[in-house]
């Protein structure tokens, strides 16, 4: 049973797709990434996949079951961008929001989901800021606090909207750490990349995105200049920078 | 009870009604469509009149959220046909406003439903309009509405306060994890509509987007806690409903105008003397850290 089989997917915002006839097969307990150019439908991918905008055609299936949001199955990370860091609010309360799906209707978290919530602080190595306020914290803590909300969900598989993006060195290494603890446990983990460079050392599986899928499989077969070339298109300043990238076998 | 005290109270029932509805309003960015649904729902009051052939509050209540959540609805469905949301706010709002004008004009002239009143509301007359609902002595008509609409609202936000949190923090989230992200969206709406109704009688359509949004802006200054933001919003709408009124007493001017322009002072002083997030403070850490 593969944790996540999307078949052909198409979504269009206007007229133009955004995706379109997206097929892919996910392996379990693998950390995979998404990597494609701006504009690739990576973020729609995920938000697609999750029922979050509405699909023109396609079907997703999580664990041979059409999904639904309820199930609680799946963990989602946004964009740091995509929330007013002013909210009225602090890093146990965002933390906390991850348990929301599962303490269902007119209840409020209770004294486990905060332990659990502050365990998982802890394992993000924030717990000292568990009482800040969220707009005092730095980017790359921000981040952190966003990975903390997704380990109180407690799901089989991940999705992650670019959580490497605009944090320090220290915050990415914790990340990344995080990610293999993660598989370890046999968890699938997907994530949309932008840095090239790291590719290689950071996933097992890559599905390489632009509006198609151009390829998916092992990193290591996968990941070859040829299907970059495809991927991106004519970016020249790319092409150099990618022959050092992916090293011609 | 005596004139004045019947003024008080209603004064700060709308206070605090207006004020804990409109945080979520300023958390969510969504001033501009509550006034849209201040001027909308009085289409809403005409057809609950023209439908009933009576003014009883509660029919108005009922005509007001369907209208409120309609114009929420509208307005969603053309920004995400790829209309730009302010200007699919201002269409909308001025069409479903200018169809209750008409309706008003036309059918409803004779009675005592005029534009001027529901737009500026005259909080004077409030303690004579007395009704009487079942088994309770003859109370006035504002009084039981804004009673009732503050039940209403309370037991919606302690209900349904994680998903409004949620919802109002990361909408993105809380669609991931299944929360119904439009239907607390338009619940909100129909709270605001219910809220701008039964002020109306008081504040009047204009004047209660001040008492929505000043006090929930002042609050927001003021704290980092969305429980203790709700508290002081709805504190300070009473603040400014008593003080409005003695101003007006004083100075021998319109009641409701006078609570509208305190809500705005109370919301300059805390811009500036706030704190931690008021113009002066920040001013001041900011000099504090170029000095060192």
């Amino acid at each position: 049973m593969n944790p996540v089989e999307v078949q052909n997917l198409t979504v269009a915002y206007q007229k133009k797709p955004v995706l379109k006839n997206v097929s892919f097969t996910v392996p379990e307990g693998k950390l995979i990434g998404i990597i494609g150019p701006n504009g690739a439908g990576k973020s729609t991918l995920i938000k697609a996949v999750l029922g979050m905008i509405p699909k023109a055609t396609g079907e997703v299936r999580v664990y041979d079951k059409l999904y639904r949001a309820k199930e609680r199955v799946v963990g989602y990370v946004p964009q740091r961008g995509s929330v007013d860091w002013d909210f009225p609010t602090n890093a146990l309360d965002v933390v906390l929001m991850g348990r929301y799906g599962h303490i269902g209707w007119f209840k409020r978290p209770g004294k486990k989901d905060k332990e659990l919530a502050l365990n998982c602080l802890e394992k993000v190595g924030m717990q000292e800021y568990a009482t800040r306020q969220i707009s005092q914290l730095s980017g790359g803590q921000q981040q952190r606090v966003f990975l903390a909300r997704a380990l109180a969900q407690d799901a089989k598989i991940y999705f992650m909207d670019e959580p490497f993006v605009g944090v320090d060195a220290a915050t990415e290494r914790a990340i990344i750490e995080l990610l293999n603890e993660l598989k370890q446990q046999g968890k699938t983990v997907l994530v949309v990349h932008h840095d090239l460079q790291t590719v290689k050392d950071y996933f097992d599986h890559v599905i390489l995105l632009n509006i198609n899928v151009i390829a998916e499989g092992p990193t290591e077969d996968t990941f070859t200049l040829k299907n970059l070339h495809q991927t991106y298109g004519g970016t020249l300043a790319f092409l150099e920078k990618g022959d050092i990238l992916v090293g011609q076998k | 009870m005596s004139y004045e005290a019947w003024i008080l109270i209603v004064g700060s029932l709308a206070g605090i009604c207006c004020g804990i509805t409109g945080c979520f309003l300023i958390l969510r960015r969504l001033a501009m469509l509550a006034d849209a649904i201040s001027h909308t729902v009085l289409l809403g009051m005409v057809l609950a009149f023209l439908i009933s052939q009576s003014l009883n509050g509660f029919y108005m209540l009922i005509g007001a959220a369907a209208i409120g959540v309609l114009t929420a609805v509208f307005v969603q469905l053309l920004h995400s046909s790829g209309i730009q949301e302010d200007a699919s706010i201002g269409v909308v709002f001025t069409f479903l406003f200018a169809v209750g004008v008409i309706l008003l004009s036309l059918y409803a002239d004779h009675v005592h439903l005029d534009v001027d009143h529901a737009l500026m509301g005259e909080i004077t007359f409030v303690p004579w309009d007395l009704v009487k609902w079942g088994f309770l002595p003859e109370l006035p008509k504002a009084f039981l509405m804004l009673t009732t609409v503050l039940i209403i609202n309370l037991l919606i936000i302690i209900l349904f306060y994680k998903e409004l949190k949620i919802t109002s923090f990361d909408p993105q989230m809380a669609a991931a994890i299944g929360v119904p992200v439009l239907l607390i969206h338009y619940i909100l709406m129909g709270m605001v509509s219910m809220t701008t109704v039964a002020s109306f009688d008081s504040v009047g359509a204009i004047l209660v987007v001040a008492m929505l949004i000043a006090p929930g802006a002042s609050a927001y200054l003021l704290t980092d806690k969305l429980n203790i933001m709700l508290i002081m919003s709805a504190l300070l709408g009473v603040a400014a409903a008593i003080i409005g009124y003695y101003l007006a007493s004083w100075l021998d001017v319109s009641i409701s105008g006078s609570m509208a322009t305190v809500n705005g002072v109370i919301f300059a002083i805390f811009f500036f003397f706030a704190p931690h997030k008021g113009v002066l403070s920040k001013r001041w850490s900011q000099r504090k850290l170029k000095l060192t």
